[in-house]
């Protein structure tokens, strides 16, 4: 086996599993274990790519081609990028925590759960590996259905109307792309991201980014976020805004705006003005909002807006400090989802006007949901502000109307991150919250931690992934060069 | 002395043994103890679909230049071949949930129910590779009565006969419509040979007769209710509530394959100087096809009524790709039939073991807690419903982005478009199924079956689900091996 047939192991090593997970009859106890396992298989598997990534080196690693389609010219192609590989190394990380978290809370019908939580994994990884838009596009797809099943199945009491939403709103936008890629893919007599031309065609560029900004999600595109990352149980949020979202914006980077040069610019404006909408507007929600989960969505809207602005800035540093962001917010985020879930299992409520006063008693909560908030907020130092402050710097060279708005937001998220914390640690205690409610255990701690000391890294050395996302250090011109 | 034609007996092999089978079941009926009927007839039904498969597999490969037999009355080509392996193939499946579902009322008619189910596919494999409109119409009524028939073989449950008579009196509409339009072809052309046809048109200069073109016109309404594409459709959905679910099953996923695989080669044979004509007449009913179904299956609770409306947004996908009258819409075609037969089989198999169950019409309602009781039926029901809505779980997905493409080829991308936002309105219906499966509150859950204890075992209906299963995940990854099946079969199509 070489080393490229790693990237599909990546992806079908928990298909296969998630179906094994299904036909066998284990126990739960052996059901969440293997799962765990796997997962740790999928970090270990992705860290021996990572130690063997060429990072210096232009164009696709890692590259797996087979044909699918001879007909219509599709073809089974995966491979790896910098940014790609980054990505992968985001959703196997996130997985595991929460493939662990389910395990931790003992969800009904594990052989369901896992399975699912494992066909997931394989289908997110396979979003970020593809290089054949028909694959991308059904991996992209694949992601909706264990996401449907998980929040509509171990969701909380409204997760039908949400289930029904999300599914309505992702799949519209889904749909439209299908019609885009068949007009890109006929036209030019190939799918293949890495051989396909570029096109000036408007329509198609819009059914493209319709896809991706509803996935992100951007505003005014967010009407499923609220439902459906409120029912769902905390550790699919998790996922949802940890890793899905990013499946948007990477979208957005990887076909969007590298095969649509012409349709960028022209609509880079409006694309910048609806990511600057998402951000200011999201941050006010977040700022609003009456719950722990509340506040922790809307500021993944504005996130996935502030890294939109990143990419769409088309600057050097923009696309650099949009990657960092990915990852350095799909772990902050995860991580705060998994504590909210943490604390809604001790108090049984995430109202803020129910909780209160937990950090008493409470240090290993304190501490980490603390740490968190600092490093969501980008605190300087954290790794948060090196991408918030590339991606502004980038935004500042196209134009510094939008460094204002991006450093607006920031004042924002401080605001809505310090109340958050002092809603939930400090302030009187909340009449949900009784002695009885136990600080984190072993076994939380065992899933956060490790998301925390990664974001430590990432601030200590930021450069990790801003210096290594893209070859040759020019973003900007590999874009222009299709990454090849 | 009359003069005979010369016979290719192998040619038509799949269908003799088909007949064969027939009789040998209808003897059993008389000559076997009742109670060994029921394993007796669906023994025999199995060996002649198998010996059907046999038989129509090797003509497949032993028919690559395809030519008329029997003065020029049938097809041997990979086309016709390729359309009886399938039909086969659902044949064997129906037999398999036949034999344990069919007449369980009285346990009365079993053998006349497989011979009838083996007389009506052998009249299907015929329509498939007729060659003119004389043979097109005998195997039409052929299949059709035998069809007719099955409908109303449990004919003390209430709505079976109902669903008899209805198909018989729209579907002798649908023949009439059709034998009315293949006079009209031959008053104009004085040919009845598909292939006549169109040399004749060609050289007589008929392109705009208008007598030609009503007879075309009330072929493909003809064909449009076989194939129960809008507006012709709506005799499907009180047909398939009515009739005993395997007869469903087997209707939803033969007919269709007969009604298209017939219908793109008289089209592309007989009349392709009137592309233009059938293609927009084609798309228009597509578009019906799709509209009319989605929105008619979004307020269904009977989950029969929903699968039927749900087949005929299918027509309407199979109608894109026959619209676009060309090789990648054949295969576009093919590699859809395939899978929806697959699906379709297997979701109304499904339902056909939850119907037996329960003692009563399957709705969403009282498919409550359905997916966590019964896993397996519960897992292959949602690869269906989520292929039928074209997510990437199956061969679904594939079939819809090669008809989408076939339009795209044609340079039809509003109708891309239209098939695209029809997939969308299709996810909520679908989708509702999945939910009533598997999320309902717990309080819901109707966990007791009517009948008391567990539900039965049915080993045979799991091995027919297995197998839709198989059949509709597996498309998925062996699309090249299914395309080149379907190419060489459109290669023996004129172009």
């Amino acid at each position: 086996m070489t080393i490229s047939s790693f990237t599909s192991l990546l992806i079908w090593l928990p298909i296969g599993a998630g179906i094994a997970v299904w036909v066998l009859p284990l126990s739960r106890y052996a059901t969440g274990s293997l799962a765990v396992l796997v997962s740790l298989l999928e970090v270990g598997i992705w860290i021996e790519q990572a130690t063997r990534f060429d990072f210096s080196h232009h164009g696709l690693q890692f590259a797996q081609k087979t044909t699918w389609i001879k007909d219509l010219h599709v073809s089974y192609h995966v491979g790896e990028y910098g940014f790609s590989l980054w990505l992968v190394g985001l959703t196997v990380v996130a997985m595991t925590a929460c493939i662990g978290y389910g395990f931790w809370v003992g969800r009904d019908r594990p052989r369901a759960y896992f399975g699912l939580m494992l066909f997931l994994t394989g289908a997110t990884v396979g979003v970020f590996v593809s290089q054949d838009l028909l694959l991308f596009y059904a991996f992209f797809e694949a992601m909706l259905i264990p996401i449907y099943v998980l929040v509509g199945v171990w969701g909380g009491p409204g997760r039908l109307g949400a289930t029904i939403k999300f599914v309505i709103y992702t799949m519209a936008g889904s749909l439209i792309m299908l019609a885009a890629l068949i007009v890109y893919g006929l036209k030019f007599g190939t799918f293949d991201l890495v051989d396909g031309p570029t096109s000036i065609s408007r329509w198609m560029f819009l059914g493209f980014m319709l896809a991706f900004v509803i996935k992100a999600p951007l505003f005014p595109f967010h009407g499923w976020l609220p439902d459906t990352y409120r029912q769902a149980p905390p550790e699919v949020t998790a996922v949802l805004s940890g890793v899905i979202a990013k499946a948007g914006v990477y979208g957005m980077l990887r076909i969007a705006i590298t095969k649509f040069p012409e349709p960028t610019s022209y609509y880079r404006t409006f694309i910048l003005a609806l990511a600057a909408g998402a951000l200011v507007y999201g941050s006010l929600l977040a700022f609003r909002a009456p719950d722990f989960r509340g506040v922790v969505a809307y500021s993944s809207m504005a996130q996935s807006g502030l890294i939109a602005i990143g990419l769409f800035s088309g600057t050097n540093l923009g696309y650099d400090g949009a990657v960092l962001q990915m990852v350095a917010h799909g772990l902050v985020s995860t991580a705060l989802f998994l504590i909210a879930g943490t604390v809604e299992r001790r108090t049984t409520a995430d109202q803020f006007a129910l909780l209160g006063g937990m950090a008493k008693g409470r240090p290993a909560l304190a501490t980490l949901l603390v740490m968190l908030g600092v490093i969501s907020l980008a605190v300087p130092g954290s790794a948060s502000f090196a991408g918030e402050f590339l991606i502004l710097a980038g935004a500042f060279q196209r134009h510094w109307w939008w460094a204002v708005i991006g450093a607006v937001a920031i004042v924002l998220a401080a605001m809505y991150m310090l109340r958050l914390i002092s809603a939930v640690l400090h302030q009187a205690r909340g009449s949900t919250v009784s002695d009885e409610a136990l600080d984190l255990r072993p076994g939380e701690l065992a899933l956060v931690v490790p998301l925390v000391g990664v974001l430590l890294a990432l601030s200590a050395w930021p450069a990790g992934i801003s210096h290594h996302s893209f070859a040759g250090d020019q973003p900007a011109q590999q874009v222009q060069d299709q990454f090849k | 002395m009359i003069h005979t034609p010369h016979v290719d007996w192998f040619a038509i092999s799949t269908i003799l043994v088909l007949l064969g089978a027939s009789f040998v079941a209808l003897l059993g009926a008389v000559l076997v103890p009742p109670r060994a009927r029921r394993a007796f007839a669906a023994s025999v039904a199995s060996l002649g679909f198998a010996g059907g498969l046999v038989t129509s597999i090797w003509l497949y490969v032993t028919s690559a230049n395809g030519h008329l037999v029997i003065s020029g009355a049938f097809y041997r080509d990979r086309w016709t071949m390729l359309s009886q392996i399938i039909l086969c193939g659902i044949g064997l499946a129906t037999t398999l949930v036949g034999a344990e579902q069919i007449a369980r009322v009285r346990d009365e008619h079993v053998s006349e129910f497989f011979s009838l189910l083996l007389a009506s596919a052998a009249g299907m494999a015929f329509f498939v590779g007729s060659a003119n409109l004389m043979v097109m119409f005998l195997a039409l009524e052929w299949f059709s009565i035998a069809l007719y028939v099955m409908c109303a073989i449990e004919y003390d449950v209430e709505g079976s006969l109902e669903a008899g008579l209805k198909y018989l009196i729209i579907g002798s509409f649908g023949s009439a419509a059709l034998l009315f339009g293949s006079a009209l072809v031959y008053g104009a052309t004085g040919r009845i040979g598909f292939a006549q046809i169109a040399s004749a048109v060609g050289t007589q200069g008929l392109d705009h007769d208008a007598m030609l073109v009503l007879g075309l016109a009330m072929i493909i309404a003809g064909l449009g209710f076989k194939s129960s594409a809008a507006p012709f459709h709506m005799w499907t959905p009180d047909v398939y509530e009515g009739a005993p679910t395997t007869v469903t099953a087997f209707m939803s996923a033969a007919t269709k394959v007969a009604a298209f695989a017939l219908a793109f080669r008289v089209l592309r044979t007989a009349f392709p100087q009137e592309l233009y004509l059938w293609g927009w007449a084609f798309a228009g009913i597509a578009v019906a096809s799709l509209a009319i179904g989605n929105l008619a299956a979004l307020v269904q609770r009977n989950v029969k009524r929903m699968l039927a409306y749900s087949s005929i947004s299918h027509a309407g996908f199979l109608l894109i790709g026959l619209s676009a009258g060309s090789a990648l819409g054949g295969r576009a075609l093919m590699y859809y039939l395939v899978v929806y037969a697959a699906m379709a089989f297997g979701s109304f198999a499904v339902v056909a073991a939850r119907e037996r169950e329960l003692g009563e019409a399957v709705t969403l309602d009282n498919l409550a807690g359905f997916g966590w009781e019964r896993p397996f039926l519960g897992v292959a029901m949602w690869f269906f419903l989520f292929g039928f809505a074209g997510l990437p779980l199956g061969g679904g997905f594939v079939a819809k982005f090669y008809v989408l493409s076939a339009a795209y080829q044609r340079g039809w991308t509003w109708l891309v478009i239209v098939g695209v936002i029809a997939t969308l309105v299709s996810l909520y219906y679908y989708l509702a199924v999945v939910r009533a499966m598997y999320m309902r509150p717990s309080a819901e859950l109707r966990l007791a079956p009517v009948a008391g204890g567990s539900p039965p075992r049915e080993p045979l209906l799991h091995a027919a689900v297995g197998l839709a299963l198989a059949v509709s995940v597996g498309s998925l990854f062996a699309v090249e091996p299914l395309i080149d099946l379907a190419k060489h079969a459109v290669n023996s199509l004129p172009f």
